[in-house]
């Protein structure tokens, strides 16, 4: 049989129950976060290391124009390297059967022993080609289910200008495709971009590389540095066009990984303490009332001979039983989420399977940290309840002490009816209590605000991404260098309206010991369709002479508008220069120097060369364009803007209308869970007071001004508060996004703010009402009958 | 003659809240005896309560000693104090301090949990008349049927010594007496020494002794030659 002081735990908490749930519920969602974030940043780097692992994926990576074979053996023998792999890649414009426009093939060769020693593809239908075959390829699986093919079907690519019909053995997944993203495009198009590979001989036949390589897998020994490696391979590789070896974190595919990765744990890091801390406030409020409430209750404990331990015990087991149910809440639907986003990330990331280990640390963290958040909260009342001497315990609490303060001289002064005194007067009784209750109503509208101020920051970037800097309809991107034949190429194709030209060189910016690898981008002095923007919108001119750069880019190397950097061309003429930085620019995707054309040329004393061509088309001959991009030899890509403007807006959109979804609950349950217990708590110590009031002929409007006005004052006072954290926190994690891949703007819009507040006030309300509703079914004799 | 359970000597007890300080007692000598039932007079604030919440355990006197049989209580810390109420002490409340979460029967069981030689809750219950009633929230039970609940609860523990603080403060004459002959049958029945206070001159006649209290100091002893049986006495 149960004891009775634990069945008074299970009722007192019934009784409670909309409270406690209240609290849970707060405590759940840091649970919750924390157990999926972690989860879910431990399975990704999980499965990432088991599948690089299982399928040898390599450690540094570099591309050259045309190198020898023989390179191959002298990079296997730098110190440090395990193994070096040399292959051919290039660029294919493939026309598939049934669709208008062209895609674009990355072709990788495979090498005549089969199957490659690193970045080995994984085969998940049909078969690798046969390694004497030249009309065979292997292609990825997302490109495959994106058109429906099968091994056995065909698809007719146009290699360095020679038309061949190519029969797929087989789909594959790759370590070093498992987020693809075709050149110049943002988000991942499996239908535009593929990845063939195809046997060595072929490949190299294709391009005039036989006999050599144009790229360059190396592994490393286990626990070696990577630096000296890409020293030593840029040197190498310097005489036949290296365009400058990089390890995993510039690797496109591994860097979009990472950065998911570091978003997952630093979510953990920023939202949990949150709840937790509120939560933890929330138990400190409601257990400190019902403390209050059963002053005399735990005087008859003691009298009766019950220690203050077991007093103290039986109050924790309450916020303990608190504590559980959230953890419990905060588990499964953690683990729910957990779920949910691992189908999310399967979509995102290609990987082939998902090692999902059942994170135990962060079960027993977060576990352990709410079963504490709540206990923490519920100490000081406890010591409080400890410390309460039987004697004292059981006579009536002395009135609460109010002084007159210099406030309330100046409230007098302004006429404040009695009922606006009271409230003002139990703000100040308790100013802590009343900060905290502040603090945490702030915290929602901040939660509120930096999370929708993201949707914000990414219709800023649509805004100067698309409409203002890239406004052709379409970019081609040729595979090499060309000279202005290929402009004047472009011009000719059918519907082509306007063409510009861009040229694009990969650099390595040196100042001092920092250097990056990045691309300078040039563009024809009054450029129309695409143009230099900066954070503010306004359009600037590639200077006569120097760089600009982005601010990011900027910081990184530690170069201020005025100094000189080094620019080491990786492409064309090569060379090193030392140019002046002329100005700064708001950069939100990769990494690029901008630079003017003439000025390029210039610097090489050389024909104007150009590497894309910006187009606007005639709708009307669309299908005709697209007919003969077919047969351009030379690109590389064919960006359609206005289909990556949409699809970059559904991907943005649709993850959006979730997340605000999330948040919207989020920060409703803050706002529950801090006003609802505030009015209740109002309630229960003004009871009293209010039926007093009431029996001396005050009504039931007034009445509710009085309980309602302390928490919805302090619901107001909140908002200012609220906006300058939810700047906070939108300044962190802008901040905290930044990377080589993408910058967010900090973008603070006061209409974001205002609806945050909105969200926010009017939970406040529904909650302040819900207690409310109570003041009707008062019993005035009853409540003035109860001795307090 | 009967065996002396407590005495005290020279008893005092000051409060200070602020400037202000209250002689609750100043300079009690007192005894109670064995099985004895003793009514405590005089009215508010005369210092009988404060006495019986020292010679209970629930406060700690200012000046002066008190004994409970051999053992001096003054100076016993809290820890020892508890101790004692667990062991030895069964108190009765005026505003009964039920918990109003628990039934009848659990709120004694809030006692028989932690005592070392209960009786059943049922028998308790029964003992006060109340054993068709224990499944009832307080809130289902009348005041005079909280209050013998409440005597219930305090005698489940077979205390040695029962202290009533004014048991009858809060309730009208007739469920009064159910009250006074509940306490009366339990001081016969069990020999539970048994101190009430009370500003109720009438209840005087029901005990074997009667201390009346002024000002925080003891100013008349008498002893009843032939006591009336709470039915009796009617104010």
């Amino acid at each position: 049989m149960k004891g009775a002081l634990e069945k008074k735990v299970l009722r007192d908490l019934r009784r409670q129950w909309a409270q406690a749930l209240a609290i849970a519920l707060v405590l759940a969602c840091g649970v919750a976060i924390l157990l999926l974030a972690f989860g879910m940043a431990g399975a990704l780097d999980n499965t990432r290391s088991t599948y690089y692992e299982r399928n040898r994926f390599a450690n540094v990576f570099a591309e050259a124009r045309r190198a020898p074979l023989g390179l191959a053996e002298e990079i296997a023998a730098i110190d440090g390297v395990l193994l070096a792999e040399p292959r051919v890649t290039g660029s294919a414009t493939l026309d598939i059967p049934g669709r208008d426009r062209i895609a674009v093939g990355q072709i990788i060769s495979l090498p005549e022993s089969g199957a490659p020693l690193l970045n080995r593809p994984l085969l998940r239908a049909g078969r690798l080609p046969d390694p004497g075959a030249t009309d065979e390829v292997a292609v990825n699986q997302p490109f495959a289910e994106a058109h429906g093919f099968h091994p056995g079907d065909r698809l007719v690519a146009n290699l360095n200008g020679r038309k061949r019909t190519l029969t797929i053995t087989g789909t594959v997944l790759s370590p070093e495709f498992v987020y693809t993203i075709g050149p110049g495009t943002l988000v991942p198009d499996n239908e535009g971009f593929g990845i063939l590979w195809m046997p060595a001989p072929a490949v190299s036949a294709a391009f005039g590389m036989t006999g050599a390589f144009n790229s360059v897998l190396v592994q490393l020994v286990a626990g070696q540095p990577e630096a000296p490696v890409i020293e030593r391979l840029d040197l190498l590789l310097d005489r036949y066009g290296g365009l400058g070896a990089y390890g995993r974190d510039r690797q496109q595919s591994d860097a979009y990984v990472s950065s998911e990765i570091a978003a997952l744990r630093s979510m953990a890091f920023v939202l949990p303490p949150i709840f937790f801390g509120i939560s933890a406030f929330l138990v400190a409020m409601v257990l400190g009332r019902i403390i209050a409430l059963e002053r005399a209750e735990i005087g008859l404990l003691k009298a009766i001979g019950y220690t203050d331990i077991e007093v103290a015990l039986h109050y924790l087991m309450l916020a303990a039983l608190i504590g559980v149910g959230g953890v419990l809440t905060g588990w499964i639907t953690g683990q729910l989420l957990a779920r949910g986003m691992s189908r999310l990330y399967a979509e995102f990331f290609e990987f082939p399977y998902v090692v999902y280990a059942v994170s135990y640390p962060a079960f027993i963290v977060s576990g352990v940290v709410g079963l504490l958040t709540t206990l923490l909260g519920a100490l000081r009342a406890v010591v409080a309840a400890m410390r309460l001497a039987p004697a004292v315990a059981m006579s009536p609490p002395a009135p609460p002490r109010f002084k007159r303060s210099l406030l309330d001289r100046l409230m007098v002064l302004m006429h404040l009816s009695q009922p606006t005194l009271m409230i003002a007067r139990g703000l100040m009784r308790w100013p802590v209590r009343s900060a905290m209750s502040a603090l945490g109503v702030a915290l929602a509208v901040a939660i509120l605000a930096a999370a929708n101020s993201f949707p914000a920051a990414m219709n800023r970037i649509i805004t100067v991404a698309f409409d203002l800097s890239n406004r052709q309809d379409a970019m081609l991107i040729f595979s090499q260098e060309v000279g202005e034949s290929g402009l004047q190429a472009v011009r000719r194709l059918p519907g082509v309206l306007q063409a510009e030209p861009q040229q694009i060189a990969p650099v390595k910016l040196r100042n001092g010991p920092r250097e990056k690898l990045v691309s300078i981008e040039t563009r024809a002095r009054g450029a129309d369709l695409s143009r230099l923007v900066d954070g503010k919108g306004a359009v600037m001119e590639p200077p006569e002479r120097g760089l600009v750069l982005s601010h990011y880019l900027a910081d990184y190397l530690q170069l201020r508008a005025g100094d000189r950097v080094e620019v080491e061309f990786l492409s064309g003429k090569r060379g090193t220069y030392h140019l002046p930085v002329t100005g700064l620019v708001d950069q939100y995707f990769g990494l690029s120097a901008y630079m003017d054309r003439a000025a390029l040329n210039r610097l090489f004393a050389q024909a104007p060369r150009l590497t894309a061509v910006n187009v606007t088309l005639d709708s009307a001959h669309s299908t005709a364009f697209h007919a003969a991009l077919k047969d351009l030899p030379a690109l590389s890509g064919s960006v359609m803007l206005t289909d990556s403007r949409r699809s970059f807006r559904d991907t943005i959109s649709q993850n959006i209308g979730i997340m605000s979804t999330v948040y919207i609950v989020i920060g409703v349950l803050i706002t529950f869970g801090v006003t609802y217990n505030s009015a209740r708590i109002q309630l229960s110590e003004r009871a009293r007071e209010l039926a007093s009031l009431r029996i001396l002929g005050f009504g039931k409007g007034e009445i509710s001004y009085i309980l309602m006005g302390e928490t919805l004052a302090l619901a107001l006072l909140a908002q200012p508060v609220g906006w300058a954290l939810g700047a906070a926190i939108s300044y962190a994690a802008t901040a905290g996004f930044d990377s080589d891949l993408y910058r967010i703007p900090l973008v603070l819009d006061r209409v974001v703010f205002a609806k945050a507040s909105a969200v926010v006030l009017a939970a406040a309300l529904v909650s302040v009402l819900i207690v409310r509703r109570r003041i009707d079914r008062f019993d005035l004799i009853a409540v003035m009958k109860t001795r307090e | 003659m009967a065996e002396r359970m407590f005495r005290t000597e020279g008893l005092s007890k000051v409060y200070s809240s602020g400037e202000v300080k209250v002689h609750a007692l100043s300079g009690v000598d007192l005894e109670l005896f064995e099985g004895e039932f003793t009514v405590l007079l005089g009215p508010s604030g005369s210092g009988k309560s404060t006495l019986l919440n020292i010679l209970g355990g629930l406060d700690h006197a200012s000046g002066g000693r008190v004994w409970f049989r051999q053992r001096e209580l003054t100076g016993l810390s809290d820890r020892a104090l508890t101790r004692f109420r667990r062991d030895h002490v069964g108190f009765v409340f005026q505003f009964y301090n039920l918990v109003p979460s628990l039934t009848a029967r659990e709120n004694v069981q809030l006692v028989t949990d932690i005592a070392p030689d209960p009786m059943p809750p049922a028998e308790a219950l029964e003992r006060v008349g109340l054993a068709k009633r224990m499944d009832h929230f307080p809130s289902e039970l009348s005041g005079g049927e909280q209050q013998r609940v409440a005597i219930a609860r305090a005698i489940a523990k077979r205390p040695e010594v029962l202290l009533c603080d004014e048991p009858t403060g809060a309730l009208d004459s007739t469920t009064g007496v159910q009250v006074l002959t509940a306490l009366e049958q339990i001081n016969t029945q069990l020999g539970t020494t048994t101190a009430v206070i009370t500003h109720n001159a009438a209840i005087r006649k029901m005990a074997h002794r009667v201390v009346r209290f002024q000002d925080g100091k003891v100013v008349e002893v008498s002893h009843n030659q032939t006591r009336q049986h709470p039915s009796e006495i009617v104010w």
